[in-house]
Formats: structure tokens, C-alpha cells, sequence
């Protein structure tokens, strides 16, 4: 049976298990809505009011801080449309790496007469520190710089940034998506430091698609952006997805719990994979910033990347190039771009991205067996191409 | 909505439901609240010549806590003087139920109704001297 | 005996049934991938099992697949479709008309737009529930730009007359959404015929999973709408956000098979409510909220005079029914919607709504009547209000003490 490895945790990793046996009886005979009154409806409450609680631990922060949504992008939109609202229009800065789904709503600031700074990241792609500092001091109302990026994987030092933001009296908020669940997060520590809003999603840890959050520093007010009924104290309505909340819940405790048993494998392997990829003569990506452990990102010098990626498919091996999200876009990866990466360079980027929980953890024979592919795949190609010239 | 325990044993089994026959000596009537708000309470009470309640019965259209509360103050009211009645206040009410605060209006309703009935028992004591 | 509580809240949420339930283990399972992932089998598996479900949902309203977009609920896909061509089509007028017995999603989302400048009108009802044509047409102005009315209401089950409507708004260029969240498996719709533009869905009504819906968008003539959700620029740009597959396998799944067993399964839900509202009828000061006929065959809506709704529900806690709309009855106040088809409050409060469903049994029914019975019997004997109009006291004449 054709049964590929999965190498592409940073785009969707595959459900806990135990998860999804949490979520089973909210699929069948648990099934009321959590706004009702009877027995049914209690029942939901109570499994919300739990999964609640579940995710602010996780997390570091207080079940009152937690507002569900359907996932990353919408927590990301509720925070730049919902706060903005809230101010006479000013100035936004986002960093040029981040998601579309916050690049997108920021952008959709600027027809609301806000402006809109992207703050320029380093070579490794780190948001550069002066150059942020000089936006700083143009005082912006809203600052949105990612906890990892999903590509790069690249960590920034958010509790610096956001003390800086906090300065100049900048409301900060960090798409922490791809941190959950690969590295701890404190919400209470990162908002002493000046973070005052954290997006979360749960795909990407063993939880269900379709959920995510935000978490809110209880003093920032927000205007909803789906109104009708209330729900999440009014900052968010709709009837409550209960499986998929119940799911996102035990999905955090179970992420943290095993948060630092991974990371020393997933370094493991990340070591491997380096070595090999080096001795491949591949170019690495922000190999030398502080980074997830379970995030590789190279390019084939002589290879475009969409075609390495097929052969990979077809050779067995899950890859994405560039995010996931925008693989539609034929574009280079904006992410290579910002850190100066030349356009075609940037088209023959490969992400590989690990998984080391428990269901689905990969290993060192994946790692070796994907090592001599590429390199078998990699002549075919340079045969196929010199055959074509 | 979870009601106390309290709550729920009132409304199971309501103490003193019903109305006195309309001629009945010594017998006021209190009637407080209004269809429209969601609760209606009439609580009557039946002084002796000593002015002490002998009885009390109630009838109540609201919520569970509307019909604990009244059926509580048709016990505590029994065998007091009116005076004494009236120093029961909403608060030791929505205590002895563990009302939770959406549902304290229900025991001040509770405790307008003893005063109602007792408006009522005075006035007729005030005709009667005349 | 039947199982306790019985559930007669199927407007509020339904199960969803094993067979979608089924369909939905797979995609929790092995098949785990992004939908937009491009690059791999776990990409294009999901991503066709979302084309497959898109094929569902449109084929049970008779729409193209390629005019449905996910969205995470009704709710959702109502603020997508108001605010969506709300702005989109500012430039041609600012105003906008709505029914009063909307559901919250559309009222709120309606009072959000005044707020950003746009003028709304909220049209009253007939004591029917029903709206009137001549009082809508009446209302319409040349500024006109949008109108919202439900296709069938969450609390009395009416079954508004879309299609009148859709063609009152087409001849003037108006864009007519219908909210369909409470319609779809109840009634046949045909997006061919009807003259509606914007329609939304919900799959946790119909025996799908919560947290998903989708919102229908006409392409012929074609209806534009500003996105409400940014990012990687998923569904054609109109709802960005990675599909929740099992979610969207699950709706298809539910909508293919209400397209299936709609006619049987309603002609079997009738003779039940049927049978609730007659074994019913001969408790005193009875009456049914909204049109005796112009409804879906699931809903039974009746107020017990004299009876307050919140001790109504405690009392008769073997049923798992609403008083008021799920979504409101967390407030004490009275449903606005029977407020708005002239009840007066007393009646307001003492409505009790019992929606029947796909797993309701006469037994249930039966032993659902028989406990009616009994607890509005009890609750009358403490009614101060059912006394005064034993004794034959107008109650609207009486002075309130109010407090």
C-alpha cells in the first residue's frame, strides 16, 4: 500500500487520537446547543466551559481571556478589524513575514484611512530591531508581529517587541499559531510584557480543523465582527462548535504535556536533516536564528521548487512549497522575499515540517530514507533539464 | 439556569397553596408584580383579634424562584404579629434560597407581597375603627 | 417509558446523524490533509472531498457548486451576505429593510450597519408571522439596496413568502438575502426559481455538525459582496481561512440526505405534531403562535395562558423544548418575536416552542401530552391570574401594582 510520510505538520498535523475520542460523544448523543436551558444544552455548557479552561491553562492565561473562533484566520481578522474599531484610524505596523490573514485585514485598514507600516525582517528573518525601534517611535496604535513563522519557522523576540509597543502605548498582538504546542507560551508573562492579544489555532497539534482562538487581555476592548446572539461575551456569535471546542481543549493539555519530551527529539532530527540537506548542497533558510525545532526550509539551486515537490508526492514524501495557505499563489513565498531572498531562489523552496507528538511523531529512518529520494530525485531532475537545453 | 436545592424542594412542593374563601374573617389580601414583567404574587394572610397571622396562602404566576420565595413567606409569616412579618426582609429571603443574583427581584416581590397584605390588614383595622 | 429528557428542541440543534457522523470519522482520521495544501495527496484528498460536499449543499436548494461558499455557521454566513453587499453596493443607496422576527444574526448584524451610517427599516408583521406583501412593497424606496427576510422562522416555523418577495426586489435591482437556516429538509427550495441572491445555511439544523454553514451567492445575475474575512485568499476570495473538512464532509453529506428523505421524513413529522397539537387542545386558554398552515410541519409553537414560561419549563423538565429562541432565552426577556406579532406579554411568557425531528417518536409524543397536562393543571392552581379569570375578572382591566 502506497503510504506516504507526512511531512507537512505546519499546514495541518493529523488528529490525536485521543482527541478525537473526546470528541466522539459531542459527534452523537451529546449534541445540544450550548444556549439552551434543558439538560442538553447544560451539558454543552459544561464541556465548553471545560475546554475553556483546558486551552487558557495551556496557554498560561484565564478562561475569561479565551474567545473561540473557527481558527488562526479568524482570530487574526478579530483582532486587527475588532481593535482598530475601536480607534480613530492611525498607524498599523505588521511585520512582512506574517500570514496573509494578517496582512490582508491590515491591508483592508487602509480604505478605513489607517496606514499601514510592514516592519522589514533580517536575512534570517528576524523582524530587524532598529528599524522596528524607528516605527516605534512614529507611535503606532496596533502592532502585530507573529510568535514562529509558519514557513521559516523562525522565532521572534515578542516580549522584547511588544515591551518597546507597550512604550509607546501600541496595542501588541502576537499570531501565535504555529508556536502552540512547540514551544511553551505564557500569556501572563507575555502580557506583562506588553502582548495583549495571542491568536490560536488547533489543526496544527493533534486538534480539529475549523477551531481556534484568541486570547485577550481582559482590558483591550474589541468590536465583534460576527454579530447575532451574543455568544463569547459578545465579541463573537454563533451557536458554539462543541466537538471541535472540546477537541481544541484536551488537544492543548495533551500538546503541552509533551511539549518538552519532543523537542529534544525533533532537534534530532532536525540535526539530521540539516547534515544531510548541507551535504546535498542545499541552501538553508534561516539556519542560523533562534527557530521551532520541527521547521526545515530549503531550496535546490538548480531545481524550481514546484516540480521538486511533485517528485517528492509521487516519490512519497509530503512537502509543501512555501505556506500552505498560499500555495495557490504561483508568487515566491513573500515570507523569502522580505529576507531578501531573489525571486528565483525563493520558487524553489521546500518546507519540511515535523511532527514529534506521540501520533503521529516521525523518525530517523523517515528522515534518511528522504535524504537519498531527494538526492535520487534531484539527478533525475538535472538529467531531465539538461536533456531539455 | 441551576436552581439551589432550596429552590427546587419550594417549587416541588409548594407549602400553602391557595386562597381563603372570600368572606373569610380576618383574612388581607396582598397582590404585587405584573403579567408583564414576567411575575404576579398574592399572598393573604389571616390575623386573629391578638394580631398574630394564624395562616397564610399564596398563589403565584412567575418563575420557580418567584413561587419558592412565596411559599417560604407563607411559612415564616405563620405565627408571627404583623409587626414581626413585616421585618422580614428580601435578603434574608434570597439567603434561606440561595437565589442567585438574576433572581433577587423574586424575593423583594416576596417581600412587597407581605407588605401589601399587611397595608391591606391595616387599612381594614383603620375602616373597622372608624 | 421513552428516555428522559425528550428532546423537542430540534430548532435549536439537531443530532447529527450516525450516517454523517460516519462520513466525518475518515477526515478526523488518516485523511488529515489542508484542503489548500497543492503540493501533496493529502491537499487534493481533502480538497476533493470539499468538492463533493459543495455538489451536496447546491444540489439541495438546485444551485451551482460553484455559487456556494464555507463559512463556520449561519450566523457567520448572515454577516458575510448584510455587510458583504451592504458595502459592496453603498454607492447605489443606503437603505436597507428587515422583518422584526428576524433571527439575532441578521437584527444585530443589521444594527451594525446603522451604526456605520446605513438606514434600516424593520418591518412588522401580520399576527400571523407572516409578512405583509403590500406593507413590504410599500416600504421599498429607491435607495433601496438590500432586503433580509427569513425563509422560515426559528420560533414559530412560518414559512415566509419568499418568492413574491424575490420578485418585488429584482424588478428594482434590490438584493434580496434569505436566511435559510431553519428551511433547509423542511421545505423544497429551488434557487433555479427563486429570484434570491444571497441564501444562508446551516448543516447543525439539518442532522449536520456545528460549526459549519455556507452562504449561496447567485452568479447569474451575478451578486458581488465584499469579503469579511481576510487572508490566503481561500473560497475564490469571498472567506479566507483553512476548510474544515470533516465539517464541510459532514454538511454534504447532511444536505444530500434531507434532498433524499425531505418528503417522507416530513410526512412523518407532520402526523406527529399533528398529534401533539390535537391531544393538546382541549387544555383551556390555549393558543398557537403564528400561522395554523403556512408552517413547517416540525414546529408547534403554543402559549399556556396564565402560566409563566420560566416555571413551565421547570416543571416540565422530561422535555427538552424552548421558551423564546435558543439563543435569547439566557435573558429574561419575553421572545421579541411573539411581541412582535402582538402577543401581549403574559402570552409572550407563557410560549412554549416544541420542534420534532427526525428521531421523534410517538412515544415521545404521547408521554409528552400526558405530562402537558398534568403540569399545566398544577401550575394553573397556583396561577393567581388563571383564578381572577375563573372568577371572570378582564385581566386588562386590572391596575398592577408595578415594582
Amino acid at each position: 500500500m502506497f503510504n506516504p510520510v507526512y511531512f507537512d505538520h505546519n499546514a495541518s498535523s493529523p488528529l490525536d487520537p485521543a482527541v478525537l475520542c473526546a470528541m466522539l460523544p459531542y459527534l452523537s448523543e451529546q449534541f445540544g446547543n450550548a444556549s439552551s436551558r434543558h439538560e442538553y444544552g447544560r451539558a454543552a455548557r459544561r464541556a465548553l466551559d471545560e475546554a475553556r479552561e483546558q486551552v487558557a491553562q495551556a496557554v498560561g492565561a484565564q478562561p475569561s481571556e479565551i474567545v473561540f473562533t473557527s481558527g488562526g484566520s479568524e482570530a487574526n481578522n478579530l483582532f486587527i478589524k475588532g481593535v482598530s474599531a475601536t480607534y480613530k484610524p492611525g498607524l498599523l505596523a505588521v511585520s512582512a513575514i506574517e500570514h496573509p490573514c494578517v496582512i490582508k485585514p491590515a491591508e483592508q485598514l487602509l480604505k478605513r484611512g489607517w496606514m499601514l507600516r510592514q516592519l522589514p525582517v533580517d536575512r534570517s528573518g528576524r523582524v530587524e530591531p532598529n528599524q522596528y525601534q524607528a516605527v516605534m517611535a512614529q507611535r503606532p496604535q496596533l502592532v502585530s508581529v507573529m510568535y514562529a513563522n509558519n514557513e521559516t519557522g523562525v522565532l521572534q523576540a515578542v516580549e522584547t517587541l511588544a515591551s518597546a509597543a507597550k512604550a509607546v502605548g501600541a496595542v501588541f498582538h502576537t499570531d501565535a499559531v504555529q508556536a502552540l504546542g512547540k514551544v511553551a507560551l505564557d500569556f501572563r508573562q507575555l502580557n506583562a510584557a506588553g502582548v495583549q492579544a495571542m491568536s490560536l489555532s488547533a489543526h496544527k497539534i493533534g486538534g480539529p480543523k475549523g477551531i481556534g482562538a484568541l486570547v485577550l487581555d481582559k482590558r483591550l476592548s474589541l468590536e465583534a465582527q460576527i454579530a447575532g446572539g451574543g455568544h463569547e461575551r459578545g465579541l463573537r456569535s454563533g451557536t458554539e462548535n462543541i466537538a471541535a471546542i472540546v477537541g481544541f481543549g484536551l488537544a492543548c493539555q495533551r500538546a503541552t504535556e509533551q511539549l518538552s519530551a519532543q523537542a529534544q527529539h525533533l532537534l534530532t532530527l532536525r540535526q539530521q536533516l540539516e547534515s544531510g540537506l548541507d551535504k546535498l548542497g542545499m541552501i538553508l533558510f534561516s539556519q542560523d536564528a533562534e527557530r521551532l525545532p520541527n521547521t526545515v526550509y530549503f531550496a535546490c539551486p538548480d531545481i524550481e521548487g514546484e516540480t521538486l515537490v511533485a517528485q517528492l508526492d509521487r516519490a512519497g514524501f509530503a512537502v509543501a512549497s512555501g505556506a500552505a495557505c498560499s500555495s495557490a499563489n504561483p508568487e515566491p513565498s513573500h515570507v523569502l522575499r522580505a529576507m531578501g531572498v531573489a525571486a528565483e531562489q525563493a520558487r524553489g523552496a521546500v518546507r519540511i515540517s515535523l511532527s514529534g507528538q506521540a501520533h503521529c511523531a516521525n523518525n530517523a529512518a523517515q528522515i534518511e530514507q528522504f535524504l537519498s529520494t531527494l538526492s535520487a530525485t534531484r539527478l533525475k531532475l538535472q538529467r531531465l533539464n539538461a536533456m531539455a537545453v | 439556569m441551576a436552581y439551589s436545592a432550596q429552590v427546587l424542594e419550594h417549587y416541588e412542593n409548594p407549602r400553602n397553596v391557595g386562597s381563603f374563601a372570600k368572606d373569610e374573617e380576618g383574612v388581607s389580601t396582598g397582590m404585587v408584580g405584573a403579567p408583564a414583567c414576567g411575575d404576579v404574587m398574592k399572598l393573604q394572610i389571616k390575623v386573629n383579634k391578638e394580631g398574630i397571622i394564624e395562616d397564610a396562602k399564596f398563589k403565584t404566576y412567575g418563575c420557580g424562584s418567584a413561587i419558592a420565595s412565596s411559599s417560604l413567606v407563607t411559612e415564616w409569616v405563620k405565627g408571627k404579629t404583623v409587626e414581626q412579618a413585616l421585618a422580614i426582609k428580601n435578603t434574608q429571603i434570597a439567603e434561606e434560597l440561595a437565589l442567585p443574583p438574576v433572581k433577587i427581584h423574586c424575593s423583594i416581590l416576596a417581600e412587597d407581597a407581605i407588605k401589601a397584605a399587611v397595608d391591606a390588614y391595616k387599612k381594614k383595622q383603620t375602616a373597622s375603627a372608624a | 417509558m421513552p428516555n428522559l429528557p425528550i428532546y423537542l428542541d430540534y430548532s435549536a440543534t439537531t443530532p447529527i446523524d450516525p450516517r454523517v457522523a460516519e462520513k466525518m470519522i475518515p477526515y478526523l482520521t488518516e485523511k488529515f490533509g489542508n484542503p489548500a495544501s497543492r503540493s501533496h495527496h493529502f491537499g487534493w484528498e481533502a480538497e476533493s472531498a470539499v468538492d463533493a460536499a459543495r455538489e451536496e449543499v447546491a444540489k439541495l436548494v438546485n444551485a451551482d457548486a460553484k455559487e456556494i461558499v464555507w463559512t463556520s455557521g449561519a450566523t457567520e454566513s448572515n454577516n458575510l451576505a448584510l455587510k458583504g453587499a451592504a458595502h459592496f453596493y453603498s454607492g447605489k443607496g443606503r437603505h436597507l429593510i428587515t422583518l422584526k422576527t428576524e433571527h439575532k444574526a441578521v437584527l444585530d448584524t443589521f444594527r451594525e450597519l446603522e451604526r456605520q451610517g446605513f438606514e434600516a427599516t424593520y418591518l412588522d408583521v401580520q399576527e400571523d408571522g407572516l409578512v405583509d406583501l403590500a406593507a413590504f412593497k410599500a416600504a421599498l424606496r429607491p435607495d433601496t439596496i438590500l432586503a433580509s427576510v427569513m425563509l422560515v422562522n426559528n420560533e414559530i416555523g412560518v414559512i415566509q413568502p419568499i418568492a413574491e418577495i424575490g420578485e418585488l426586489c429584482r424588478e428594482r435591482g434590490i438584493i434580496f438575502h434569505v436566511d435559510a437556516a431553519q428551511a433547509t429538509g423542511k421545505l423544497p427550495i429551488d434557487l433555479a426559481q427563486l429570484k434570491v441572491d444571497l441564501m444562508s445555511f446551516s448543516a447543525h439544523k439539518t442532522y449536520g455538525p456545528k460549526g459549519i454553514g455556507a452562504l449561496y451567492i447567485r452568479r447569474k445575475p451575478r451578486v458581488r459582496l465584499e469579503a469579511q474575512m481576510h487572508g490566503g485568499g481561500h473560497e475564490r476570495g469571498f472567506r479566507s481561512g483553512t476548510l474544515a473538512t470533516h465539517q464541510i464532509v459532514g454538511m454534504g453529506e447532511a444536505f444530500r440526505l434531507a434532498r433524499l428523505e425531505m418528503d417522507s421524513e416530513n410526512a412523518r413529522i407532520r402526523v406527529l405534531r399533528d398529534r401533539l397539537h390535537k391531544g393538546l387542545s382541549d387544555i383551556e386558554a390555549l393558543y398557537l403562535n403564528g400561522h395554523p398552515t403556512q408552517r413547517v410541519p416540525h414546529n408547534l409553537n403554543l402559549s399556556f395562558a396564565y402560566v409563566e414560561g420560566e416555571s413551565m419549563l421547570m416543571a416540565i423538565k422530561d422535555l427538552a423544548v424552548s421558551s423564546g429562541s435558543a439563543c435569547t432565552s439566557a435573558s429574561l426577556e419575553p421572545s421579541y418575536v411573539l411581541r412582535a406579532l402582538g402577543r401581549e406579554d403574559e402570552l409572550a411568557h407563557s410560549s412554549i416552542r416544541f420542534t420534532l425531528g427526525r428521531f421523534t417518536t410517538e412515544a415521545e409524543i404521547d408521554y409528552a401530552i400526558a405530562l402537558l397536562h398534568q403540569k399545566i393543571g398544577k401550575l394553573r392552581e397556583l396561577s393567581p391570574l388563571w383564578e381572577m379569570v375563573q372568577e371572570g375578572v378582564d385581566l386588562s382591566t386590572v391596575q398592577w401594582a408595578a415594582h
